[in-house]
């Protein structure tokens, strides 16, 4: 399916991999670290790599796209929202909800970092829809990896290893997802809530039979249900509570960070913690997604006191936002774990060329 | 039959054998550690039991840190270790290689913690896969992947080759179900991969170890996610003269949006067989059945169920069935479950193929298995998960009479090639292990096997976990590559299988 009309990028489909593979070899000769620029939406995310840069957004285009597979095949580059509209148009859709950060956003870019919106906990992440891969490792050899079907055990997984390694690994050319159904009916709920019982709440909810695809916190509660029109009635009945209005916007701009609380220039710190874990006592706000999974916080506590509180309960932290380019954003490894995750890095990329110190320092 | 590696897969050493079971005796304990041959018998083989290798030692540790001296000094005397859950594999992953340690893992069998609030069970991997689930029961809670081996079946087990099952349609693959691992790597370091979280910071270790068939660590602990049972479930039979047509209607299901809990295939040897062996009420006289069950909120089951059955009926099914009630439902699935030994009692023996295709090419690959079965003069039965593709040809043969076992690997391996020919692949979730070994060079080009072998490195550099099995060396495939002997047939059916 070439030359889609995708209406949101005025570009043309267009398959760059041998200049990006020549380029890739280039660099390898010269020993050059290398950048990886897909729209340039997620930059904030991680530390800045070291580097030229290597555009790979004008290596676009929908490959292969079967609803009926429930697969979707695209370059790299193509743009989220022109992949979106086109899944759309199919009654289906990425039910990791990615976010996109700005209108440039790259399928490539999602997957690499790995993100996932409000709908992640009752439908999975980017990682769990990874089927395949081809990419570029560092020896600037085109890989494949995976497939189009869904479920094959044969080599290891490396096409969900690259979900989330922020390109450090290789250049993703291809990626092959599994996307769903859209629901046929969506509804958004609020509820007037105090933050202790809207944990409970949420908690409850997510361990009963509810046809649910959010649950927030902010000064409310927030639910959405999605499924059939009889099924999202009778949750909506019995779960009581206000139809929010603008439902579906709420969601939109949660995935977004266009909410105001995301605004302003403190600190946003993402909290990867069991859904139910009362956390010890950080000073400033919070935002609970995903059931009480990811919680946002804004706060000017030293970056110690933030990894040590969710690594406390078995979670995690990442410094999302930022103003200080050289923090360390993710939550530290142990060093056996970060030995480990060298010798992936050179069993990749052996000379250091993709986006070198952008996850971690010195890989 | 017994097994033999490739040269290039081998890995020499020349441990005394007395001195070591002596030093293994001395962390474990003399009865942990078994050197007779009469005592290794029972670790020979696992359910592929057509290959065979008697181990050189087996040992039981009970205890992470004993998994930590095992490999300590496997490490550093260079023995190969091959680690072991129930030997319920159906590709020889546990298959012992003979001058290695067997690592069975069955005595950490403990569910060490079970969280209910966060919904996470913490269990060791020798814990059986329904032990999880009964275990969780009372609290409504249950374990989602469920293989039809689930209560033999460890959780170390599927874990090491992403188990799949009935439920995984919607529920997702073993990879999905899991947030943390520990892991004794070959020097005998204990990691802890992932958290009690929904993701881990760095490279997702969680995916790449979860399916690596025991070729980067031993699997010492697993957090498993549990889901709540659902409120409730219905479930259809539907019953097709003809078996395009049952391939059709599932393609038509998964097309139309709608997400069944299941969605399972029986054709017509399959559907005799089992209702010789468990009476579920199956019509004998079908081409093959469709199970498909819908479970969640009573009112988008309802709906779900109705749209499915127009479906069906649309498809052509020749009849339809609804359960009327939960007694019904499950007779439904008591012959799906029981496929497998009903298969096993009309053939003197099965060998289970596990490819993956498109759906849409179901019907096509259907018909062409038939006729390679003609061909082959063998009979193949099919059950299998449809609603993924995923194909689980049963090839029924005789061990005994001479050359069967050798005709039923050569059309499992034409039937898999049919897979590949599709877009699919050699194995959905049964794993490579030594049986599909020769396939993996015809399904990946040597880059791609090479950068297989230095992940392997990375956690393993000098080869000693489960050689021989997952990932072919290049001199296996170079060679196979150099027999090649013309287009579309596979390069080896006439050579013995190693
Ligand atoms: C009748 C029958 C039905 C089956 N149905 C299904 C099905 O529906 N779906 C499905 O996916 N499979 C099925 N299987 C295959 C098999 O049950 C699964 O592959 C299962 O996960 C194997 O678990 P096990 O404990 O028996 O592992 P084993 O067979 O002992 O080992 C399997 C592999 O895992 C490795 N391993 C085991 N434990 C560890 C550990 N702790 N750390 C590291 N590596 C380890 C071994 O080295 C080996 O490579 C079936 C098998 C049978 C016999």
């Amino acid at each position: 399916m070439n030359g889609t009309a995708g209406g949101i990028g005025a570009l043309p489909d267009a398959d760059c991999e041998s200049a990006l593979q020549d380029d890739v070899r280039d660099a390898l000769a010269r020993r050059q670290p290398l950048r990886i620029v897909g729209g340039g939406s997620k930059g904030f995310l991680a530390r800045s790599a070291e580097g030229e840069a290597l555009g790979v957004a004008d290596h676009r285009g929908i490959l292969a796209y079967e609803p009926t597979e429930l697969v979707v095949t695209a370059r790299g580059g193509t743009p989220l929202a022109e992949l979106e509209e086109v899944l759309a148009e199919g009654g289906q859709m990425l039910a990791f909800e990615p976010p996109h950060f700005g209108a440039s956003a790259t399928i490539g870019g999602a997957i690499a970092c790995g993100l996932s919106g409000p709908r992640r906990p009752f439908a999975g992440s980017a990682r769990d829809f990874v089927l395949g891969v081809k990419l570029l490792n560092g020896r600037a050899e085109t890989l494949r990896f995976g497939g189009t079907v869904m479920k094959n055990v044969a080599g290891f997984d490396v096409s969900r290893l690259m979900a989330g390694a922020c390109g450090t690994l290789g250049v993703l050319l291809e990626v092959s997802l599994k996307v769903l159904p859209r629901p046929r009916c969506e509804l958004s709920l609020s509820f007037e809530m105090n933050p202790l019982s809207a944990l409970q709440a949420m908690q409850d909810w997510a361990s009963g039979s509810w046809p649910l695809s959010g649950l927030a916190y902010d000064d409310r509660l927030r639910v959405r249900l999605s499924g059939n029109e009889s099924a999202v009635q009778a949750a909506r009945r019995r779960l009581g509570g206000e139809p929010a209005e603008c439902g579906a916007d709420y969601w939109r701009a949660l995935r977004e960070q266009d909410l105001p609380f995301f605004a302003g220039a403190a600190d946003l710190w993402r909290l990867s913690v069991p859904p139910a874990v009362r956390l010890a006592p950080l000073p400033g706000e919070w935002l609970y997604d995903w059931g009480g999974a990811q919680r946002w916080l804004r706060t000017s506590a030293p970056a110690a006191e933030v990894f040590a509180a969710a690594a406390s309960c078995g979670g995690h932290a990442m410094l999302f936002r930022t103003p200080m380019a050289s923090a360390a954003r993710f939550q530290p490894l142990e060093p056996r774990l970060m030995g480990l995750h060298r010798s992936l890095k050179a069993a990749f990329d052996p000379d250091g060329l993709f986006n070198p110190g952008r996850m971690y320092e010195g890989l | 039959m017994t097994h033999r590696s490739h040269p290039s897969e081998q890995l020499a050493h020349h441990v005394d054998k007395d001195a070591f079971v002596r030093a293994l005796r001395r962390k474990l304990g003399p009865e942990a550690v078994l050197a007779d041959p009469e005592d290794l018998r029972p670790y020979e083989c696992d359910a592929l039991s057509a290959y065979r290798t008697l181990p050189w030692i087996v040992v039981l540790p009970q205890s992470t840190a004993e998994v930590q001296a095992v490999m300590q000094l496997c490490h550093a005397a260079g023995v190969p270790v091959v680690a072991r859950g129930a030997g319920t594999g159906l590709s020889g992953g546990a298959l012992p290689v003979e001058n290695g340690v067997l690592l069975s893992l069955t005595r950490l069998n403990r569910i060490l913690a079970i969280d209910a609030p966060n919904r996470l069970a913490r269990v060791q991997p020798g814990v059986r896969n329904a032990a999880v689930t009964e275990a969780v029961a009372p609290l409504g809670l249950l374990y989602a992947p469920d293989p039809s081996s689930q209560i033999a079946c460890t959780i170390g087990g599927n874990v090491a080759e992403n188990s799949g099952g009935v439920h995984c349609l919607k529920y997702g693959l073993t990879v999905h179900n899991l947030t943390e691992i520990k892991l004794v790597t070959v020097e005998g370091e204990l990691l802890t991969v992932g958290g009690m979280s929904l993701d881990a910071p760095g490279y997702d270790l969680l995916a790449l170890l979860t399916g690596s068939e025991g070729l980067l660590g031993i699997i010492v602990e697993v957090v498993v996610k549990l889901i709540l049972r659902p409120a409730s479930a219905r479930a259809l039979l539907a019953a097709f003269d003809d078996i395009g047509a049952a391939g059709a209607a599932v393609a038509n299901i998964i097309g139309a949006g709608l997400l069944p809990a299941g969605l399972e295939f029986m054709d017509a040897v399959t559907i005799r067989a089992t209702e010789a062996f468990v009476h579920a009420g199956y019509p004998v006289g079908a081409a093959a059945i469709l199970l498909c069950e819908f479970d969640g909120l009573p009112e988008q089951v309802d709906a779900d169920v109705a749209a499915a059955e127009a479906i069906l009926v649309a498809a052509r099914a020749t009849e339809v069935r609804r359960a009327a009630d939960d007694a019904e439902r499950l007779r439904f699935w008591m012959g799906r479950k029981a496929a497998f030994p009903a298969v096993g009692r009309i053939a003197a023996d099965y060998y289970c193929m596990d490819g993956t295709i498109p759906r849409r090419c179901l019907a096509d690959v259907l018909r062409g298995i038939s006729t390679l079965a003609e061909e082959f003069g063998l009979g193949v039965a099919n059950v299998f998960h449809a609603g993924d593709g995923n194909l689980h040809p049963l090839i029924l043969y005789d061990a005994n009479r001479p050359g069967e076992l050798e005709q039923a690997e050569r059309l499992g391996a034409r039937i898999l090639q049919l897979c590949l020919d599709v877009g699919g692949t050699v194995t959905g979730e049964h794993g490579v292990g030594v049986e599909k070994i020769d396939l993996l060079c015809r399904q990946f080009p040597a880059a791609e096997l090479a950068q297989f072998h230095a992940v392997k490195r990375a956690f393993d550099p000098h080869g000693l976990l489960n050689p021989g099995k997952a990932v072919p060396s290049l001199r296996r495939c170079a060679e196979l590559g150099a027999m090649h002997v013309h287009g579309g047939q596979l390069p080896f059916p006439e050579l013995e299988r190693f």
